[in-house]
């Protein structure tokens, strides 16, 4: 590990997103929007306040794995990840400056996106708002890694885009926004009980329903922490600095 | 610094031996770089010159042989700071600008934030240090990834193909930059498949199908040949090549 390197790393990424102002914008302002939305489409119902908060940390999710796969398969196609990995930084040095730059990105998007929700939109949250940052924090490095993993599968960026609905959907189909976990079948609990995602949308849940943080948002935040570990992990491994 | 300065040669091949797509690439390659000279690397396209510099700068997977790079196994760790390496398509960042592309990978090498400016110099690009890479003409943005290699104190640069689409000016300055370097005491491996580029080394690997066909300096070469310029005097190593291995078949 070298500190430097992954400086160096996250600097030149947050660099290239600053050149890249609509990809920006789109990153701060598609959150908000579709939140917005959500919150015109419940008006009056209540549902905005059992969706509102899982959904500040799904978007972060999606958004980052979106970025991230389609960065990386970038670094991979345009050789510069080649050049690198000829240079003295280390796989992991090279992981830690992406999962820094977008860390980053992911805390101003969840603060944004939060602020709006609570603020303007006013989503009745029980629990600290800081944790609902940390929460989406957390989802967006989830989304991060699993979006590094899958891009070592994708050789172009059509195949990178579709494993959105190949990964992301079938998570958010069963991580217990549309029909609680435990209303579920047993299979589909199981699958459920095996997703990251799920424990990320419990924890939102958790954190927005009740006044105190509870062990229970502790574990679920520690189970997405491992994920996140497993993924960048298995990430690294897929990084090769031979390749055939 | 004098050139062949003692200590292990800069690359030393030994049946080096490459698989790509389930065909051999490079078939038992052996060759010697010798320290502080600029050695071309010449052959047909497809012979395996991008092949073989990959696996020197050790992103290659190698199915058998022997590479050491300055006396360390191709690739390994101490060896990322003391080679430079060119990859034939630019390979930089197209949304950001020269200097900042020439910053992190500086960063990376723990190269100084001024060495930027000498490395734009040295490759003619100051006029646009400013510009988003990705802007630049095709030239322009191989100069830049040229750049990124220059950067520190490289003992070794493996430059593949690094003067195509230039201009005869840019193209001469480049090689005395090449020229300069080597007389300081770095080696340089460079491809081409550009003939009339040899006459600018002092040495010439030639390849063809993963071979080597001749490993010498350009003016043995055209002396055993018997010809006047380093495109016929390949075409005479393929015909030479082609009898003897026609004798060796019994018919
Ligand atoms: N990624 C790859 N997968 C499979 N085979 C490959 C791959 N890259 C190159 N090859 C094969 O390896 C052989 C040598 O390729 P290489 O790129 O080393 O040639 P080259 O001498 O650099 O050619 P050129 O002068 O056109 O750059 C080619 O026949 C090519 O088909
Ligand atoms: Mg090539």
């Amino acid at each position: 590990m070298s500190l430097r390197c992954t400086l160096a790393t996250a600097r030149r990424v947050l660099a290239q997103l600053r050149h890249d102002h609509r990809t920006l914008a789109l990153l701060l302002v598609v959150p908000c929007v579709l939140i917005s939305l959500l919150a015109w489409i419940y008006d009056g119902t209540g549902t905005f306040d059992q969706i509102g908060a899982p959904l500040l940390g799904i978007f972060p999710f999606v958004v980052m794995f979106l970025v991230t796969s389609v960065a990386t398969l970038r670094e991979r196609t345009s050789g510069t990840l080649e050049r690198l990995l000829t240079m003295p930084i280390g796989k992991l040095d090279f992981l830690m400056g992406y999962a820094l730059a977008f860390g980053l990105l992911a805390v101003v998007q969840a603060v944004v996106a939060s602020a709006l929700s609570l603020l303007v939109l006013g989503l009745d949250v029980v629990g600290p708002a800081w944790l609902i940052v940390v929460v989406a924090l957390l989802d967006a490095l989830l989304g991060m890694a699993l979006g590094l993993l899958v891009s070592a599968f994708a050789s172009t960026e059509f195949q990178a885009v579709q494993f959105l609905p190949a990964v992301v959907l079938p998570q958010f189909l069963l991580c217990g926004l549309l029909v609680p976990r435990d209303r579920m079948n047993d299979v589909l609990q199981a699958v459920s009980d095996v997703l990251p995602l799920s424990y990320a949308v419990d924890a939102m849940r958790i954190v927005s329903s009740s006044p105190t943080v509870q062990g229970e948002v502790w574990r679920d935040l520690a189970i997405v922490g491992g994920a996140i570990v497993l993924a960048l992990a298995l990430g690294a491994a897929t990084l090769r600095r031979r390749t055939p | 610094m004098v050139n062949n300065s003692p200590g292990p040669a800069a690359v030393a091949a030994q049946d080096l031996r490459v698989h790509r797509g389930g065909r051999a690439v490079l078939d038992g390659l052996s060759f010697e770089v010798p320290r502080g000279l600029v050695m071309g690397l010449l052959g047909p396209s497809g012979c395996g010159k991008t092949t073989l510099m990959r696996a020197i700068v050790g992103v290659q997977v190698v199915s058998g042989g022997r590479v050491e790079v300055l006396g360390l196994p191709a690739g390994s760790a101490p060896l990322r700071s003391r080679v430079g390496y060119v990859t034939q398509a630019p390979s930089v960042y197209g949304d950001l600008t020269v200097t900042e592309n020439l910053r992190y990978f500086a960063a990376i090498l723990g190269a100084a934030d001024a060495d930027v400016r000498r490395v734009v110099d040295q490759v003619g690009l100051s006029s646009q240090a400013d510009s988003v890479a990705g802007a630049l003409s095709g030239g322009e943005r191989a100069r830049v990834s040229l750049a990124g290699a220059l950067l520190g104190t490289p003992e070794l640069l493996v430059l593949d193909e690094p003067t195509v689409g230039l201009d005869p000016v840019l193209r001469r300055d480049l090689w005395q930059l090449f020229g300069r370097l080597a007389s300081q005491g770095v080696t340089l491996l460079i491809s081409s498949h550009v003939m009339d580029e040899a006459e600018r080394c002092q040495r010439l690997l030639l390849m063809r199908d993963g071979r080597a066909l001749a490993d010498d300096t350009p003016q043995a070469l055209l002396e055993r040949t018997q010809t006047h310029d380093v495109e016929s005097a390949f075409l005479a190593l393929v015909d030479e090549r082609a009898r003897t291995t026609t004798e060796e078949v019994p018919s």
